[in-house]
């Protein structure tokens, strides 16, 4: 018992510790273009905390959520740039609208089991985009929103600059990490471990696993659905086209470098892939001058089987494994001689 | 043994990993360090985005190859009045997200001014970045809406021709010929769309009857279903607004399916692409585009065919492939900032001045008169139309 408690205690000083070096990072960062790959890593983190309570957690794949981040986005562009709404209660409409949606979708959806559930995810996913591409009067078809997307403000503060943007971004992915903390451990996140365990296991003991699985996956897409607003009022405009399936499943890539069964997971797996895609950006026309994004590709998936055959449960608990293999290892060393 | 591979092996994907990380950051100015005390002036920098990879790969590629061998030009000839071009190009993979990182990261490099990106979605992903970064931006993509309105596109620029002045062009084409009930067709994407509600505008003005609109996917390889449904309407002529591979497939069906009348096509088949996979089928296919594809083919008297032919020549001879109308927005939008800043010196809001000063410019998508209202600068008489004779583009009669 006493150890549980220090142990809760540690997790609640790491989440204060993070937080104090996440605010304080804008100062730090003079450069303007660091600070709005700082911003994606945040919008992104956001969306892939939510992935991971409902992959690592209840151990369902969805490869959906690049829709209802699009959901979040259009909910956002439409309303206030045709109907004028304010910004704030736009997100929250998004929000709602999106829980809904996925609610009701998830109660056939959630009867199928893993292949078959992916593949329902990937459908719901698809038609959600199909309608982005042909709803022209709504949301403007391909060529995407034709009215501009106001910034976010609040009160007489516009937050129109990267600087300003990080704050709110941080502070809502910090919130999403520190709520799916405590949905974790908390009694419903003992039942979602258990439907990972064995969802048999699970029903016989009393869970009531369809309701706890419908509930984790609206609440997942929620978190994409305000990150998709965040994006949108970020960036501007929106078209369907960062909402397809590649997105899908870069959000799940991300989840999955990160590490499932943690909830530090999602920051690392996107900080890591954002930054290679980053970095590989500026890199390789200085070593291969004629090349392109094509070679980006190889590069990244090169990394990335070598993450996935070294380091399968991902970075996280990867690199926490290594490190306590070396302290062992140190230990025995010392005792040895 | 095994297990100690292992760790070793991880280990070192780690540190790969972080090595690239740290070189990626650091990469950037040790290049600008390099080339400043090799030169005696200071170089200027100037940022050119294309969607190089991805899927609108067809148009960056040509883009990115034409900028490049300008400015290598202008670097040999001794740079802009003495200062070499310090030319930083990113690739945004036809991604919006990276196209906005991408643009931010150009202006926080300082660059006086951003060229590209290619296609239209991955131009208004930056557009904002732009504007609030006080960056001219010359655009090698399409629609209308990356310059209009223009008292939101201060810093905005575009040199491709707008698809309303390709939709007026096609609509008094088809009326010279008397076709006036037509069926028209188009992907299913910004491009298609935008050509779509331009041409309906176009084909109101000049009197065109659509009898049937039809859709297909930039995916499609079967669009037989689509051209049933044109045939049943009994057209005079069919419009198709793709670009390939869909274009080549829509052309090869519609020749299978034994449909007879004339096929339009929009300037989105200007290059080489299209008639490689339509083959035989592309032959008698019309479609207006800018000048540059029958540059030999101009009469002496045409104030563009000098450049046209110059830039037709070197393309092919630094075997970057065949000519192509995308190579040409790019070139015309390098140039364009190359002469803005022979003229005004290292000052971004001069700059941007310059641009919009732009007058008579020859280049290779036409003559460009930019205003304070008009910010692509280009005439109907940009255009011309061009017909598919033996898998060759011939000015067409």
């Amino acid at each position: 018992m006493k150890d549980l408690t220090r142990r809760k205690r540690l997790r609640h000083s790491l989440i204060v510790l993070f937080t104090l070096f996440i605010f304080s990072l804008p100062f730090l960062i003079t450069n303007n273009y660091y600070l709005s790959v700082l911003v994606i890593i945040g919008i992104h983190t956001t969306v892939v905390v939510g992935l991971c309570l409902l992959m690592g957690y209840a151990g369902q794949i969805s490869l959906g959520h690049a829709a209802f981040y699009g959901l979040g986005a259009y909910a956002s562009g439409i309303l206030t740039s045709t109907y004028g709404i304010s910004p704030w209660l736009a997100i929250l409409a998004g929000a709602v609208g999106t829980g809904l949606i996925t609610y009701t979708m998830g109660i056939p959806i959630f009867r199928l089991k893993e292949h078959y559930l992916a593949l329902a995810t990937l459908g719901l996913g698809l038609i959600i985009h199909v309608i982005f591409v042909e709803e022209v009067e709504l949301t403007g078809g391909p060529s995407g929103l034709s009215k501009g997307i106001p910034y976010l403000s609040i009160g007489k503060l516009v937050l129109n600059t990267d600087f300003r943007y990080y704050f709110l971004v941080w502070a809502i992915a910090l919130a999403a990490i520190i709520l799916a903390n405590n949905v974790v451990h908390s009694r419903i996140g003992r039942a979602l471990r258990s439907i990972h365990g064995s969802e048999f296991a699970a029903k016989s003991l009393g869970v009531d696993t369809d309701k706890f699985k419908l509930q984790v996956f609206a609440l997942s897409a929620i978190y994409a659905s305000v990150a998709g607003s965040l994006y949108a009022h970020y960036i501007t405009f929106i078209s369907p086209s960062p909402f397809g399936l590649m997105t899908s499943i870069q959000f799940v890539v991300m989840a999955v470098v990160g590490g499932l069964s943690s909830i530090w997971g999602p920051i690392l797996g996107v900080t890591a892939v954002t930054l290679l895609t980053e970095a590989l950006k500026s890199i390789i026309p200085q070593l291969i001058p004629q090349a392109g994004g094509e070679y980006e590709i190889v590069i990244f998936g090169l990394i990335l089987v070598i993450t996935m055959i070294f380091l399968p449960e991902g970075l996280t608990s990867g690199l926490l494994k290594l490190y306590e293999g070396w302290r062992y290892r140190k230990e025995r060393a010392d005792e040895i001689p | 043994m095994v297990l100690r591979f292992r760790r070793m092996s991880a280990i070192l994907a780690i540190a790969l990993i972080l090595g690239l990380l740290l070189t990626g950051c650091g990469g950037g100015n040790a290049n600008t360090e390099k080339s400043a005390t090799t030169e005696t002036k200071e170089p200027y920098k100037i940022g050119a985005i294309f969607d190089i990879s991805g899927t609108s790969s067809s148009l960056g590629i040509p883009e990115r190859d034409t900028v490049q061998m300008i400015v290598d030009e202008v670097n040999k000839s001794g740079g802009i009045n003495g200062h070499p071009i310090d030319l930083i190009m990113l690739d945004n993979k036809s991604n919006e997200t990276e196209s906005a990182l991408a643009a931010k990261s150009l202006i926080q490099q300082g660059v006086l001014a951003i060229v590209g990106p290619s296609a239209s979605g991955t131009t208004m992903a930056i557009i904002e970045a732009a504007q609030k970064g006080e960056t001219p931006l010359v655009s090698a993509a399409a629609s209308i809406r990356i310059v209009d309105p223009v008292k939101d596109r201060k810093w905005v620029f575009k040199t491709a021709q707008s698809d309303s002045l390709v939709a007026a062009k096609i609509a008094t084409y088809l009326k010279s010929k008397g076709l006036t009930k037509i069926a028209f067709a188009s992907m299913n994407n910004a491009f298609g769309d935008s050509g779509r509600a331009q041409f309906e505008k176009a084909a109101a003005q000049e009197g065109i009857t659509i009898l049937v609109k039809e859709k297909f996917e930039a995916t499609d390889t079967i669009m037989t279903s689509q051209l049933t449904n044109i045939k049943k309407a009994a057209p005079q002529a069919v419009v198709a607004w793709a670009i390939p591979p869909s274009a080549s497939s829509f052309t090869a069906n519609f020749r299978q399916l034994g449909l007879t009348m004339p096929l339009i096509h929009s300037h989105g088949i200007g290059n080489k692409k299209f008639i490689e996979l339509a083959g035989d089928a592309a032959n008698g296919v019309v479609f207006p585009v800018g000048k540059l594809l029958v540059a030999e083919g101009l009469p002496d008297t045409d104030p563009q065919k000098a450049v046209l032919v110059d830039y037709a020549t070197k393309f092919e001879a630094n075997k970057f492939g065949t000519r192509n109308t995308f190579g040409g927005h790019a070139y015309d939008a390098i140039q364009i900032v190359i002469d803005a800043v022979k003229k005004a010196g290292p000052d971004k809001a001069k700059i941007r001045d310059e641009i919009e000063k732009t007058q008579n410019f020859t280049g290779i998508s036409g003559v460009f008169n930019m205003s304070p209202t008009d910010h692509n600068g280009l005439s109907l008489d940009s255009m011309v139309m061009v017909e598919i004779v033996n898998g060759k583009w011939v000015l067409a009669k």
